[in-house]
């Protein structure tokens, strides 16, 4: 494995190891001194072009754990803002040896057009609505963990509810979760919905009322505010009204349910409710998490030799 | 396939290396046992289970490392990661008894030592194993040795509880 672009290049025992690698990189993290020197000597870059602090924070913090030397680039600061094109930007960074690009950029697939100019391993944070499969790794990480599921998630049901159209992180999910045996729901207003659902494992509902008793896991997505703009919701408040999470809606759920929300969050629209009282929010374990699975990502496409053998 | 050690050799070797260690280290007192992953957990657990059935009432705490990711050889060969640390509570002080089940190279112990450093600073660390089969590329060397065992660099060696056997 050379790249991580997109969930459905993995199998579900790619999945698997690599959530048992990041069994590997909880406890590394759980040590007096977190750091191992598995990955000294190659060089991490970081190139988002959008903004995000957790997902890069969570990278250099999980590059840094292994010893491996990070460099960031934001767009603001550099000669992208004078004109350069995406193509001469990687290639003047990879001249300066670069083992991995880790690429956030609005455009969905853009880090699969970085592949054909570096020979660096590309990682994708995010591409517009298309992908952002480290978000999935480290849910369905902390649904392993959280309801003590390492063998898959065979009859868990999992319902995503939110802006599904624009949201990169449902699409990965989705895949992910349906990849290891869980039964998803999406959970939406129809504006909020792609036009086609052809070839997505999944059910619809537009009544998270009635779902609520039967989820194992009820995972929130951010509302945006700009789709105001976009009239593709009559007013927040209407949302928030339907698809809120509001204690009384969190009470129906069983009392084993995570609650899950990958940031950051809106209160007062989908998230209504206190998260910090809500027995089975998890939103905290995904972050750090987060650093654990980015981790052995890295990890694999670094320092793996490129294939993860099956334990014998 | 030829047999080495048979089941009651090894299990003769483990108890007489135990009361080696206790013999050194004048009981079992401050010692903490710890297994290299995969191969010398289970000398290690027998290692543990026969200290403290030598010396009750003391109980010899007992962990796993993994030095997959301390390794010299990370990238250029597929690294298994075998099953997870497990050392709980600091080392600072203790006297940490290594164990693997075959030394070789000396490489995965040196990586070893240096994993840990991570849990805090022992007072001492010893080494046992239950063969030593030569062929050092390091300079590291055994306190306590199950078998000596010449072999060719090519050969397999294989220790399980019920024996040992050269391929």
């Amino acid at each position: 494995m050379k790249h991580l672009l997109a969930i459905d290049d993995l199998t579900a025992d790619d999945i698997h190891r690599l959530l048992e690698l990041t069994d590997h990189m909880v406890e590394i993290s759980g040590r007096p001194i977190p750091k191992v020197p598995a990955l000294r000597g190659k060089n991490v870059v970081s190139l988002f072009f959008e903004d995000s602090t957790r997902t890069r924070t969570s990278f250099d913090t999980a590059a840094k754990r292994l010893s491996a030397d990070t460099m960031n680039f934001t767009v603001s600061s550099s000669s992208v803002s004078k004109g350069e094109s995406l193509r001469d930007t990687i290639e003047t960074i990879a001249a300066m040896g670069v083992d991995a690009f880790v690429v956030r950029h609005r455009s969905s697939g853009a880090p699969q057009m970085i592949t054909r100019w570096t020979n660096a391993s590309i990682i994708n944070a995010g591409d517009g609505w298309h992908q952002h499969p480290t978000q999935a790794l480290l849910d369905c990480y902390t649904i392993r963990m959280g309801l003590n599921r390492r063998d898959g998630f065979d009859g868990l049901h999992v319902a995503i509810v939110g802006d599904i159209r624009h949201s990169r992180v449902a699409r990965s999910n989705v895949q992910a979760f349906a990849a290891l045996g869980a039964r998803v729901t999406l959970v939406a207003p129809p504006t909020l919905l792609p036009p086609s659902l052809e070839g997505w494992p999944v059910e619809v509902s537009h009544d998270l009322d009635s779902l609520l008793p039967d989820l194992d896991v009820l995972y929130l997505l951010r509302v945006q505010r700009e789709r105001m703009d976009d009239a593709l919701l009559p007013s927040l408040h209407e949302y928030s009204l339907l698809y809120g999470l509001t204690d009384a809606r969190a009470a129906r759920l069983p009392p084993h349910a995570l609650v899950m929300h990958p940031g950051p969050m809106n209160r007062g629209v989908e998230m209504v409710a206190d998260p910090g009282e809500l027995p089975g929010s998890v939103i905290l374990n995904q972050v750090t998490n987060g650093v654990a699975v980015r981790m052995a990502v890295l990890f694999w496409l670094l320092g793996s030799g490129g294939d993860l053998s099956e334990a014998p | 396939m030829r047999t080495v050690l048979t089941a009651d050799d090894v299990r003769r070797a483990l108890t007489r290396i135990a009361h080696e260690i206790i013999e050194r280290n004048q009981g079992v007192g401050g010692l903490a046992v710890v297994g290299l992953q995969r191969g010398g957990v289970w000398v290690a657990q027998s290692l543990a289970t026969l200290l403290s059935a030598i010396d009750p009432p003391h109980q010899v705490p007992l962990g796993t490392l993994d030095v997959s990711f301390h390794r010299d050889d990370v990238g250029i060969r597929p690294i298994v990661p075998a099953s997870v640390t497990d050392i709980v509570g600091s080392l600072d002080g203790r006297t940490i008894v290594l164990v693997d089940d075959v030394l070789f190279t000396g490489r995965t112990v040196r990586a070893a030592l240096e994993a840990l450093n991570e849990y805090g600073r022992p007072s001492a660390v010893q080494l046992a194993v239950l063969v030593d089969r030569g062929h050092r590329e390091l300079p590291i060397r055994p306190d306590f040795v199950g078998k000596n065992l010449p072999t060719n660099r090519d050969e397999l060696v294989e220790a399980t509880a019920d024996g040992v056997t050269i391929r």
